[in-house]
This record gives C-alpha cells, sequence and structure tokens, in this order.
C-alpha cells in the first residue's frame, strides 16, 4: 500500500484485551506477516505428502480409472435405469456448483459490502469456487452417454452446419459454467498478483521463477495499486451476478421440464439458498482444516471468523427451510396427483429417512446449535455443524434428481435407483477438490496478505447497533 | 396454442387390445431391439419401444385386466425436443414425425427425463443379437451402439418405402397401404394407422368416434396417438 495509515488500534481504550482477539486490533509488523505466510507454504512434511498421495490414489482409481471403465463398458455400469434417466452424477454436479458458490459469495459480497471479518479468508473461499467448479464441470460429461461427441455441444463453425440448440437448459448450463469459471480464475488470480509479488521477494529457486512469471512484474506502485483496486471492484460487482445466473440456470435444468416434481417456478432462488447454505458451511470446514494442519493459521484464522460464518450460515438456513416449505406446500396444496405421489414417495417410501435426516440436518441441528455465540466461536463444532449441513445438502440434491424422477405419471413405469458405480467416481471427485486444494495451499499464499495489512493499518470503528465493528475506508 | 398439422397417426382400439404383446414382439424384431434378458429388463433397462400398460380393475374374484399399448405418443409440440442440446431429437420435415438421430446423440438422457410418456429407452451397454437372432437383424434400420436414446419412430422404413413406391407408380400413397409392424401384426387389428390429414382415412373415420382421447392431453403435447377408451 501506497498510504502509511496509523495503526488506529491503539486508540482504543476500552477493552484492550478483547479487542486484541480480533486479527484487526493485533497488527504484527508487515515482515513478519509475510515470513508467516511463507512458512506456511513452504512447510510440506511427511504427514502432508502421505495425504497427497492417497488422495491421488483416490483420484487415479476412483475418478479417472472407474469413468475409464464406464466410458469403455457403458453408462449401464451406474445404476441409472427407466425411469431414473439421472442419478447421483447429476446430484454430484448440483452438489459441486453449490459449493463454487461459495467463494462469490463470501468473498465478493462481503467485499461489496465492506465486512471487514473476510479479509484473511477470501483467498481460502475463492479457491473452492475454483476447485469446487471443476470437480462438479466433470459431471456433465461424466454422464455423457457418449462423452466422445461431447464437442458437439460448443458452438464451433463445422463443415456440416451443425448448430448446438439454445432451446436446450443444458447449453445454457455450457455457457454460463464457462463464463463462471473463467470470471471466477479472474477474480481468484487479480488478488493473488500482490501476494505473489510478495512471496516472489520472499523465496529463491523454482518458486522465485514460478512467481517471478505470476506476479506479472508488480511493483507496488501508486498506478498499479490504483488498477488493481479498480479492477477487484469490477469484478467483485459483475461475479455476483454471474454467480446468481449459474444457479439460477442449474435449477432450470430441472425447473423448465414438465416433470412431476421439478416444475417449480421457486427452484431458482431455492437453489441459491442452498447452495450458499452449502458452500459456506463448507468454507467453515475448510478454513478448520486449514488451521489445524497448516503453521501460523491460527493467527489469522480466530474465532471470530467462525463466528460470521456461523451468523452466515444460520440466515441461510432459515431462507432455505423458507423456500423449502413453500415449494412443498404449494404443491401439496395443488393436490395434482402426479405431484402428489412423487411427494408420497419422497416422505413416505422406502428412502423416506433420506428425507427426515435431510430435515434434521439443514434446518434442526443449526438452528439448535447457531443461535449459541460459544457453538460459533469453537472451530471444531462450526466443522462438525458444516459436515452435518453439507451432508443434508447433499440428501436434498439426491432426493430432487433420483428419488423424484421414480415417480413419473404413470405407475406402470415406476422405477427405483440403487447408485453403483456412482459411489467410486463421487468419492473420486470429492478427492480431486481436496487433491486440488492440497496441492494449491502449498503453492498459493492462502492468505491474503496485503488484505490483512490494509484492514490493520487502515481501518476506523465504526457503531453499528451496540457494537462497534471495524470499517475501512478505501486505501486510493 | 398452435396446432401442429401432423400427417400420419394411431388409433389404437382398447376394446379389442386383448394384451397377447405381438405388437412388442413384432417392433423389437423389425427395429432391431435387443433382448436384453431378465434382470436388465427388471432394474428398467429392457429396450422395448412400446410397452402394455397392464392395469386392474375391480377386487378378486371380481376382477378384470385392462392393457394399453404406450409407446411414442408422437407429439405434436414434443417436450423432448426443445430440451436436447445437440438438436438429435427433431421433428423430420418430409413425414413430420418426431426422430432420434443416433449419430448426433450424446447421451445427455434429458429428453428422456421431459418425456411424459417415459416412452424413451437408452442404450446402456452395447447390447448383444446373439446367434442366431443376428440373422434377423433389418437392414433398413440402424443396430445402435450404446450411450444414445432411442425410441418408436412408427417405423418411418415403412413409412418411406411406401411413398416411394407410391411416388414410382405416380400415385398418392392409399389408406392403410403403409402400415408399422404392431398395426400389421396386431391380431384384433386394435392398432390402426393412417394419414389423419385425409378426413376420409380410417383413422380419421375412428378419431373422430365420441371414444377417442390422448394421453395426458392437457400438458399440450398434442399426441398423435389417439386411444378409443374401453367401455366393455
Amino acid at each position: 500500500m501506497a498510504v502509511e495509515a496509523k495503526h488506529l488500534a491503539l486508540h482504543h481504550s476500552d477493552g484492550e484485551e478483547n479487542l486484541r482477539e480480533q486479527l484487526m486490533f493485533d497488527p504484527k509488523p508487515r515482515k513478519e506477516m509475510n515470513a508467516m505466510v511463507m512458512e506456511a507454504m513452504q512447510t510440506a512434511d511427511l504427514k502432508y505428502w502421505t495425504v497427497v498421495a492417497i488422495l491421488a490414489g483416490l483420484v487415479a482409481t476412483c475418478l479417472l480409472g472407474a469413468w475409464g471403465y464406464m466410458i469403455v463398458v457403458g453408462m449401464g455400469v451406474a445404476g441409472i435405469n427407466r425411469p431414473v434417466f439421472w442419478g447421483l452424477f447429476i446430484s454430484n454436479f448440483v452438489f459441486w456448483i453449490g459449493i463454487s458458490h461459495a467463494g462469490t459469495f463470501v468473498s465478493a459480497i462481503l467485499r461489496v459490502f465492506k465486512a471487514e471479518f473476510r479479509r484473511p479468508f477470501t483467498r481460502a473461499a475463492e479457491l473452492m469456487t475454483t476447485f469446487g467448479l471443476a470437480a462438479g464441470a466433470t459431471y456433465p460429461l461424466i454422464h455423457l452417454g457418449r462423452v466422445w461427441t461431447f464437442y458437439y455441444m460448443i458452438p464451433a463453425p463445422n463443415q456440416r452446419g451443425l448448430w448446438p440448440n439454445f432451446h436446450s437448459p443444458l447449453e445454457w448450463d455450457l455457457v454460463a459454467i464457462t463464463t463462471y469459471l473463467l470470471g471466477s480464475t479472474m477474480y481468484l488470480f487479480l488478488p493473488l498478483i500482490p501476494d505473489l509479488a510478495m512471496a516472489r521477494d520472499n523465496s529463491t529457486g523454482w518458486r522465485y521463477q514460478l512467481y517471478r512469471f505470476l506476479a506479472l512484474g508488480w511493483r507496488g506502485t501508486e498506478t498499479e495499486w490504483r488498477h488493481l483496486t479498480t479492477a477487484i471492484k469490477i469484478f467483485a460487482w459483475t461475479i455476483i451476478p454471474v454467480m446468481f445466473s449459474v444457479h439460477t440456470i442449474v435449477s432450470w435444468d430441472f425447473a423448465v421440464s414438465m416433470t412431476p416434481g421439478w416444475h417449480s417456478t421457486i427452484f431458482g432462488p431455492f437453489f441459491i439458498a442452498g447452495a450458499v447454505f452449502s458452500g459456506v458451511s463448507a468454507v467453515a470446514m475448510v478454513l478448520f482444516i486449514i488451521r489445524i494442519s497448516m503453521v501460523n493459521m491460527d493467527y489469522f484464522i480466530r474465532a471470530e471468523h467462525f463466528d460470521g460464518l456461523g451468523k452466515l450460515v444460520l440466515i441461510f438456513s432459515f431462507v432455505w427451510a423458507y423456500f423449502y416449505f413453500n415449494e412443498f406446500m404449494v404443491e401439496w396444496y395443488g393436490g395434482e396427483a402426479a405431484h402428489h405421489n412423487v411427494m408420497d414417495f419422497i416422505t413416505k417410501g422406502p428412502n423416506a429417512w433420506l428425507w427426515y435426516v435431510m430435515l434434521i440436518c439443514n434446518i434442526v441441528i443449526p438452528w439448535l446449535t447457531l443461535w449459541s455465540g460459544k457453538v460459533r466461536r469453537t472451530p471444531w463444532m462450526m466443522f462438525v455443524i458444516g459436515v452435518v449441513i453439507n451432508i443434508g445438502m447433499y440428501i436434498e440434491r439426491v432426493v430432487i434428481v433420483p428419488i423424484t424422477l421414480s415417480r413419473g405419471r404413470f405407475p406402470f413405469d415406476w422405477g427405483e435407483y440403487t447408485p453403483r458405480v456412482e459411489i467410486l467416481i463421487s468419492i473420486g471427485s470429492l478427492s480431486l477438490f481436496l487433491l486440488l486444494y492440497a496441492l494449491a495451499s502449498r503453492v498459493i499464499p492462502l492468505i491474503p496478505v496485503w488484505e490483512v495489512q490494509e484492514g490493520q493499518e487502515a481501518h476506523s470503528l465504526k457503531k453499528i447497533g451496540k457494537t462497534e465493528v471495524p470499517s475501512v475506508i478505501d486505501v486510493e | 396454442m398452435e396446432e401442429s398439422h401432423g400427417k400420419w397417426g394411431m388409433v389404437i382400439d382398447l376394446d379389442r387390445c386383448n394384451g397377447c404383446q405381438a405388437c412388442v414382439t413384432a417392433c423389437s424384431l423389425e427395429n432391431n431391439i435387443p433382448a436384453t434378458g431378465y434382470d436388465n429388463a427388471s432394474y428398467g433397462r429392457g429396450m422395448h419401444w412400446m410397452r402394455i400398460i397392464r392395469t386392474w380393475e375391480g377386487e378378486y374374484p371380481d376382477i378384470k385386466a385392462n392393457f394399453q399399448p404406450v409407446m411414442c405418443q408422437q407429439c405434436g409440440r414434443a417436450p423432448c425436443e426443445p430440451v436436447c442440446p445437440v438438436f438429435a431429437t427433431q421433428h423430420s420435415q418430409a413425414e413430420e414425425i418426431n426422430l432420434q438421430v443416433y449419430n448426433r446423440c450424446i447421451g445427455t438422457r434429458y429428453c428422456a427425463n421431459n418425456c411424459p410418456y417415459t416412452a424413451r429407452v437408452f442404450n446402456w451397454f452395447d447390447w448383444e443379437h446373439p446367434e442366431p437372432m443376428n440373422y434377423y437383424l433389418n437392414p433398413d434400420v440402424t443396430v445402435r451402439g450404446r450411450g444414445v436414446m432411442e425410441k418408436c419412430t412408427f417405423c418411418v422404413q415403412r413409412i418411406r418405402r411406401g411413398e416411394e413406391t407410391a411416388k414410382a407408380q405416380g400415385r398418392g400413397v392409399q389408406d392403410g397401404e403403409v402400415q408399422p409392424a404392431c398395426a400389421q401384426v396386431c391380431p384384433t387389428n386394435a392398432i390402426v394407422f393412417g394419414d389423419f390429414s385425409d378426413p376420409e382415412s380410417r383413422v380419421s373415420q375412428l378419431a373422430s368416434t365420441q371414444r377417442s382421447a390422448r394421453l395426458e392431453e392437457s400438458l399440450g403435447t398434442q399426441p398423435r396417438v389417439v386411444y378409443l377408451q374401453s367401455l366393455l
């Protein structure tokens, strides 16, 4: 930063000790903080490499191996059938695209609303967007019957003059997800530039060469900062509507069809609420893992951050429950036989236990626990709640895709679904996400150091309601 | 809503259908449909393009079985068509029926999810036609490989042959000249195929009776298959 602001934190007399619990009021010299982040990135012990090796093995066997087997033998090795033409592959797709919403939501929305507690973990959340998309975007390919012809969907001029069908929601998916992947990767990269330059200045060898290339010759001049903050602002604002469009379009895959149980007008906002709900709780899980597995991280990631995320999760639990109640209530009241058959199967069928587990995970447990500040401020409890919520949200997608499809309009053609190779591939793509994250954690500075420093140096206290919160006047 | 003026259509008299499954068998032979075996078929992987929906009416001993042959309803406004990302399921301009382009299909299976009649079947594997069944394969019909969707085509190969024969003899196609395999083989003549655009044709006559109804008509799919409801 070009502006040298004073350490305002020291000017406050009330509860010096309490304030110190917040990262903003517990400043460290710039050099020391840089060294801490570099150390975290360069520490890779045997335990780390063991985990990486196991994850890589799982990706190779469960994802690539099982998928390759399915390509060679046929889709029949999965459990899908008639009438359940879509199964866990599509559930996983929706789940991972949902996880990818966390990054944008936590980073972009909290950034434009200047929620200062976001500062140390925006990068961790943005990485989840990129890798969540990487895991999710493989599923439209995995579930194709003839994946070797996937390029028919790409609107490229060809000799036969064939063009994809832009009436199809799957085509909208392709456009939306590609846009989101490119946009969110650029949005990840922009705030990363000053940190890459920091890493370049503090490293040698191959790391130096890598960061020198990636930092694009960043020197930290006044002009560069002005351009960077403007670019980040533009991207933060534009990535928000893109994020909304992506999950709305994913929901339209279902909502525009005439399948009972899918044809619903509320699916757009309902899916977004669900995506942010599972995504934000996944951010809490990732932060917990980073905090316990990497050195120096307990300085950056503190109880206050879990507290803030916990409040967001609770709010989105309310929003999700509200939409779900709406969706269910209106269809039940409508009384159409085809819809009632689907709802009866969901709530009373052989898989009804899934539905009840989902309600417990998504509503009962968050509502009972997250009220308590003590729970929200305990990292391991937030981790457990995050796991519970993500299990619940995964079940929600399972209920929406294969379980809903089991009950069509003709009772003669009702069917049941048992996942087969899907289970292996699901484990494989979870491993892919974790593997990419584990590798990135040792290459990319997981903490946006300059943002933390900016916050520590240039904030003032603003009174909102009864509490005072730090707020930063833009350094321009 | 815009009416679609289809030409070819089918009338199925449910009073005449006795559920003998001859149409299902004939369809399978005509269209190179593989037999998938007991385990696959009971797991929802039978490949039949048509099925006889059997429902029971009443309680034992006063019980009656109802049969309804259901295949692709050849919707005028087909829900399967807009959702395909690659135009693999389309109305053919010449015959005005909904066809599947196997070479274009990439296997998203969205069309099958959006079909209210569950009329579509998917090639989960490369099904075998074990000897001597391979000698029965119809040279007019593509043998499908794994990963593509398929469904009833109203025996488009027979429609084409009928039209070409009539053209070569310099006349129009006569009523009853073109018959899909199911209609040809039906022992009770429950299935009648013909030209709906001709008011004098047998299908038009039959469809104008009070018993005529279409499946899930309220969805606005404008099916081209008319059922004459059972009164017996």
